[in-house]
């Protein structure tokens, strides 16, 4: 379970949400451009600082100000997918899959059975040896979220996993996506602008708008309310 | 107008060739001025390069990636050897570590000198071509972008290890371009070596100073070096080219 509760002052506005995330749930997160989805990913990850509060997973505290507790993002164990999929341009998709592993030191004969595995389910393992800037937009994901996934995070975050895939690929994306997630059993948060990955994909749904949770509801309820405030604050 | 800019650069350059026949440079290279500038150029702009690049990299990272107080100052100080000219920059170097200077003085105490050896030459290189390489690493680690050091954080990397393995690979290139540049700048080093090293073959005579040494007397070994020379700079210009235009066509990417 991840429960957040964090403030922290932006250019414009302050940040400032509370919100639990129970195992094996995905939460939605909604909003316009700049109301702060992306901060609040980094919050987590530990990519930037809150101001003060407190970020804690399964229990363990991963940020605390009040005792000045600040586990290094590297320490966290989250598995988090970039909005661009940030995959190492100069490295392979195997190189690329098999990253985290490395740094956690694992024996080279373990990578190579997990990273085949890994590979192979999202379809990846006839281009393993092609330069991660080569591949198409949803080989890239596949890769991206593989990548993430393959250290057994315990917790997964996504920033719009779909937004740089044409429409027509979306749809099929979605569903692998909600597969994909589900297996993994952790709490999940993906940000995003589309409302329909939010009735696919999620389980809850949250509207970030200045900084604060505007709404809080089942993914469900969303569509109806989506519809009437994102598409008038846009 | 373009036309009579190129032949304005591209004629000394021929009148060169035009004025070297093959068989007299040729002659000339056996000639132990020659080789022993052509050593001592080589050498010395090897290990200045070497030194460049060590030092220079973790400036140009830290200036790129942070900020600090004084840091606009640190930049400028860093850029200002491209603009002073060499001749006082070898002053420079003269007061400061020569037998009198600021430093040079308590070293000399010890029994160090270092002016007017092949150490003041690599002083004087690294000196007047570390703008070269650390300008360009600065813009090449600029350009890594945030999120793949991001990226590697959470896959449970840690600084040192996201530094060596994801964001100097990427910033190679350009880094291997802004070596080459500091090399090329070395090795035509000669008003602050002039100064602070002196002029002594073997020791001393780099390349440039041979050239306007022989230039006296024996004008064939002044052309046969300059040859050299101009060989060199246009490896190294395609070189360069080469390196950059793959650089650009990856960050495309």
């Amino acid at each position: 379970m991840l429960k957040i509760n964090v403030k922290k002052r932006l250019r414009d506005f302050d940040l400032q949400v509370t919100l639990d995330v129970e195992r094996g749930k995905t939460l939605m997160l909604v909003g316009d451009n700049g109301c702060g989805k992306t901060t609040l990913l980094n919050l987590v990850a530990g990519l930037d600082n809150p101001d003060e509060g407190r970020i804690a997973l399964d229990g363990r505290a991963l940020y605390d100000s009040e005792y000045g507790t600040n586990v290094p993002p590297e320490a966290r164990g989250i598995g988090y997918v970039f909005q661009s999929y940030a995959l190492f341009p100069h490295m392979s998709i195997y190189d690329n899959v098999a990253f985290g592993l490395r740094t956690r030191r694992t024996p080279e004969d373990e990578v190579k059975v997990l990273v085949k595995e890994h590979l192979e389910a999202a379809g990846l393992w006839e281009i393993r040896k092609a330069k991660a800037a080569l591949v198409s937009g949803g080989q890239k994901q596949r890769a991206a979220l593989a990548r993430a996934i393959i250290i057994e995070p315990r917790l997964l975050l996504l920033d719009e996993p779909l937004s740089a895939l044409d429409v027509r690929k979306q749809t099929a994306m979605r569903k692998e996506l909600r597969e994909t997630i589900r297996a993994c059993g952790v709490p999940c948060i993906i940000v995003t602008h589309d409302l329909r990955d939010v009735a696919c994909i999620g389980d809850r749904a949250c509207l970030l708008e200045q900084g604060k949770i505007a709404l809080h509801a089942g993914a469900e309820e969303v569509l109806s309310w989506g519809l009437s405030t994102t598409a008038r604050s846009k | 107008m373009l036309i009579l800019a190129m032949a304005f650069i591209a004629l000394p350059v021929v009148a060169l060739f035009l004025k070297s026949p093959l068989d007299t440079i040729l002659g000339s290279l056996h000639d132990p001025m020659v080789l022993d500038a052509l050593q001592l150029s080589l050498t010395t702009s090897a290990l200045t390069t070497i030194v460049v690049v060590v030092m220079g990299t973790p400036i140009a990272y830290v200036s790129a990636r942070f900020h600090y107080f004084g840091k606009e100052m640190a930049d400028s100080l860093i850029d200002l050897p491209v603009i002073m000219p060499p001749a006082v920059a070898g002053i420079a170097l003269l007061v400061a570590f020569g037998r009198m200077g600021i430093v040079g003085h308590y070293l000399n105490a010890f029994g160090i000198s270092i002016a007017f050896t092949t150490l003041a030459v690599i002083m004087a290189q690294v000196f007047v071509s570390s703008p070269f390489y650390i300008r360009q690493a600065r813009t090449s680690f600029e350009d890594v972008d945030l999120a793949f050091e991001n990226a590697a954080r959470t896959l449970g990397a840690s600084r040192v290890y996201t530094f060596f393995h994801v964001i100097l690979p990427i910033a190679m290139n350009g880094l291997i371009s802004g070596a080459i540049m500091a090399f090329a700048r070395s090795l035509g080093e000669f008003g602050a070596t002039i100064m602070f090293a002196g002029n002594f073959q073997g020791r001393t005579q780099t390349m440039p100073l041979a050239i306007y040494t022989a230039m006296q007397g024996d004008l064939d070994v002044s052309l046969c070096l300059s040859i050299i020379l101009v060989a060199i700079s246009f490896v190294v210009i395609v070189l360069v080219k080469k390196l950059t235009r793959r650089m650009y066509k990856n960050v495309k990417n």
